[in-house]
């Protein structure tokens, strides 16, 4: 029997630390159980998620408590030790308990489950078994096939067949190979590989080792996201610990066979998650991305041949040598297969990490996992592929997650961000966002990217700002259409996703922005009127006395009456009384 | 003793990083730099110049560096550097009304020191806590569901605490995550 408590970013974030420090000092000498931290479940709206887990006869049963606050930390213990207590408070509710019912979790078989920070539990759950096998009694390209067979495809974002590349980097000619893994995850709304990374650090060092073996490479690196202080901490003490058992290091398995991994920490670039400029930045460069051909697999790292994959393709790995590629590809449509990570947030009832098959649709994830919208307000949009990607509207909810018929409605596959809106999310001002994030992340090189979406920033800003001007929605659309085709890198290339997208799908929005100087989702400050209903107001002054701008007036005792020309769109006075109304 | 530009800059701090083997390489500069700025908090012009003289890699390529990677600053912060996520699911859930509560509260813009010495804010593109949004990470603890309210309160607790532990030296550091088992 044993406690664990979910400590991964996210659990900490919402006070599990103080629970775990409770739960561990309240231990006594009797007591017959531990106290385990374990990384992310999934369910981080729940957080802090502690699990009890009894062993009743040859099963073992979990209770799990969820939100738990450290007071509530003595009554768990209670519980464990059988003990009448308030636990039952706490205990999670059946229809959260369901959540992870609807999902298919392969990447995340561990997450959640076991200590990350022990690769025996790693192994007991048969860790590196996969590893075990490939260098025993598999030639590289065995390993190969098998991944072909599966269909993987990559989880970065652009979906390249991972055999392929493997394949590639194997065949180029010369001894000194590269295996390296993205961490960088630099989409601003995703955290599928920082929970992935935290939660099971030994199924991403496994699969790096995979696919050492398969290309025959010595060395491996991770660059991982500096904004992870903790998966960087874990993944250090997973590659001690593999590095102590042999799994590490020259003749592996008393083979021919010698590899080691390093972790580097990005410096923070969000054009540093691009192949060709994270292997820059490896190299102590600014981290430029370059013209492909050549691609990485023929010249990356020190222009050596390299694999680059993302963390997630790397977990998926040793569940496919071990079950099988045809497994996996039992798994997904027709071209798209397997299960996918997403990172679930925005205004979701149920927010989270959730990893469900692919061909399930949009809604599955929205409605079916995350429990539909928070406050339940309307659906309106759902974000997917960051900075690259695009918004889909509700009205295409039932398209099936699928690289292609993603790619149709205008978004991507992506990474997994999704980020889901309601109705006072403005689409414009989300066009703006990405383009704001895109603009600062430029790296500069080309011009397109650089002078382009900048001049398509000043025209949303003016847009937001009341000043938009009537063909300004065709101005974006063929800046964006020239910036696809002259800049240099993808990041350039697919940054205007956005704005075309929410063109397409929320044109209305534009033309209510241009037109009629409204913003409907009640967001967009300069275009907004605040009114003070006189029927309502009691003429008690606060509201006068608080207005930085002086544009309220009224005598005491009578109704208010705000100067438009004066108002500088604060909003102090609707916070602060329900008799200003906003239009 | 706020925020140290007073003091004399030790580049001797440094060497034992710099002297280690197989570091003194162009490969690693990135990771010379993140060193230099976890020891002196910020990357000083004369550390940058002591780095060059060095390694023997040219003060304009560092330069280069530095200002490419927003992580690298060339200005002091203050002693709790406050990173307030500007993430999609951050901004979609009002990350731009807890900025104003922050300047409210510092009574100073971005990047800069609050006129105590305790806080210097930066926005960043996502901390990985979506899931909490909004959300502001100060030293290495995250702070989730954040109103304007809750985030005053969290920098007026932290304020009051440190104020209270000035006298009393070599207190550890709180809030300090990692060693789980
Ligand atoms: C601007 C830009 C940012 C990217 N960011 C990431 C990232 O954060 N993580 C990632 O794995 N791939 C990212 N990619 C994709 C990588 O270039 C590359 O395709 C990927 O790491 C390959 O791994 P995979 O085949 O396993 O997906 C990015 C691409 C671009 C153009
Ligand atoms: S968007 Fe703020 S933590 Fe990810």
């Amino acid at each position: 029997m044993r406690i664990t408590v979910g400590k991964g970013s996210c659990g900490i974030a919402a006070g599990a630390s103080e629970v775990f420090d409770r739960l561990e000092g309240g231990l006594l000498a009797s007591d017959s159980f531990s106290v385990t931290a374990t990384g992310c479940i999934g369910t981080c709206y729940l957080e802090p998620i502690v699990n009890v887990e009894a062993d009743v006869e040859a099963d073992t049963k979990v209770h799990t408590f969820v939100r738990v606050t450290p007071a509530a930390a003595a009554e768990i213990l209670k519980f464990a030790r059988n003990l009448p207590s308030d636990a039952g408070k706490y205990a999670i509710a059946p229809e959260d308990l369901d959540v992870l019912g609807g999902q298919q979790r392969i990447a995340l078989r561990n997450c959640g489950v076991i200590n990350p920070e022990s690769i025996d539990e790693y192994m007991a759950r048969q860790g590196y078994e996969a590893y075990q096998t490939c260098v025993q009694a598999r030639t590289p390209e065995e390993v190969i096939e098998e991944i072909k067979i599966s269909g993987l495809s990559g989880r970065g974002g652009a979906g390249f067949p991972t055999w392929f590349k493997w394949n590639a980097a194997r065949g180029a000619p010369g001894e000194e190979k590269y295996i390296i893994c993205n961490a960088d995850e630099g989409d601003p709304g995703a955290f599928m590989d920082r929970a992935l990374i935290e939660g099971d650090p030994h199924a991403v060092l496994e699969g790096m080792m995979i696919a050492a073996y398969a290309i025959g490479a010595r060395e491996g690196m991770i660059y991982v996201r500096a904004e992870y202080p903790l998966a960087i901490i874990r993944l250090g003490k997973a590659l001690e610990q593999a590095r102590e058992k042999g799994l590490l290091g020259e003749g592996i398995m008393g083979r021919d066979f010698s590899f080691d991994i390093r972790i580097k920490a990005g410096a923070g670039a969000f054009v540093c998650g691009e192949e060709t400029a994270l292997i820059a930045s490896l190299e102590g460069e600014r981290g430029m991305p370059r013209i492909r051909p050549p691609f990485p697999a023929q010249s990356g790292y020190r222009r050596k041949p390299s694999n680059i994959n993302n963390v997630e393709t790397y977990a998926n790995i040793p569940w496919i040598i071990r079950s099988g590629g045809a497994a996996f590809a039992a798994m997904g449509t027709e071209n798209s297969k397997g299960a996918k990570v997403f990172a679930l947030a925005g205004k979701i009832a149920k927010g989270g990490l959730v990893e469900v098959a692919m061909g399930k649709t949009i809604n599955d994830v929205v409605y079916g996992v995350g429990g539909g919208i928070t406050g339940g307000k309307a659906f309106k949009a759902v974000q997917m592929g960051g900075p690259s990607g695009g918004c889909i509207p509700a009205s295409l909810g039932d398209t099936m997650i699928d690289y292609r018929t993603l790619a149709a409605t205008g978004a991507i596959m992506g990474s997994g961000g999704m980020v889901v809106m309601d109705e006072s999310t403005c689409m414009v001002d989300i066009a703006r966002f990405f383009l704001d994030f895109t603009c600062k992340e430029s790296c500069g090189k080309c011009t397109h990217c650089r002078v382009g979406n900048r001049r398509m920033l000043e025209i949303l800003d003016r847009i937001c700002d009341g000043h938009g001007q009537e063909g300004d929605v065709d101005l974006l659309y063929n800046l964006a259409v020239q910036i696809k085709d002259g800049s240099l890198c993808a990041l350039g290339q697919t940054a205007p996703n956005p704005v075309l997208t929410t063109i397409r799908y929320f044109r209305h929005e534009y033309e209510d922005h241009i037109l009629h100087k409204k913003c409907t989702a009640h967001h967009c400050k300069q275009l907004l009127t605040y009114t003070i209903d006189d029927k309502q107001c009691i003429g008690c002054t606060m509201c006068a006395l608080e207005c930085a701008a002086n544009a309220i007036e009224g005598r005491f005792r009578q109704a208010h009456a705000i100067d438009q020309e004066k108002c500088d769109k604060c909003g102090v006075c609707a916070e602060m009384c329900h008799a200003v109304s906003v239009e | 003793m706020a925020c140290g530009c007073a003091e004399r800059i030790d580049e001797e701090l440094l060497e034992p990083f710099l002297s280690q083997e197989g570091i003194n390489a162009k490969g690693n500069l990135i990771a010379i730099l993140q060193k230099a700025q976890d020891i002196y908090g910020y990357l000083p012009a004369e550390i940058l110049a002591y780095i060059a003289r060095r390694t023997g890699i040219k003060p304009a390529k560092i330069m280069s560096v530095v200002t490419f990677y927003t992580q690298f600053r060339l200005k002091p912060v203050g002693k709790n550097l406050i990173l307030l996520c500007q993430g999609t699911a951050c901004h979609v859930n009002g990350s731009t009304v807890i900025e104003g509560a922050i300047q409210d509260t510092l009574g100073v813009g971005e990047g800069d020191i609050s006129p105590d010495g305790l806080f210097t804010y930066n926005n960043v593109a996502c901390i990985g806590c979506c899931s909490l949004a909004p959300v502001m990470m100060i030293g290495e603890k995250a702070y989730g569901g954040l109103t304007k309210a809750k985030a005053a309160q969290i920098l007026k607790g932290i304020g009051q605490e440190q104020e209270g532990r000035e006298g009393q030296e070599g207190q550890g550091q709180a809030g300090r995550e990692g060693a789980a088992v």
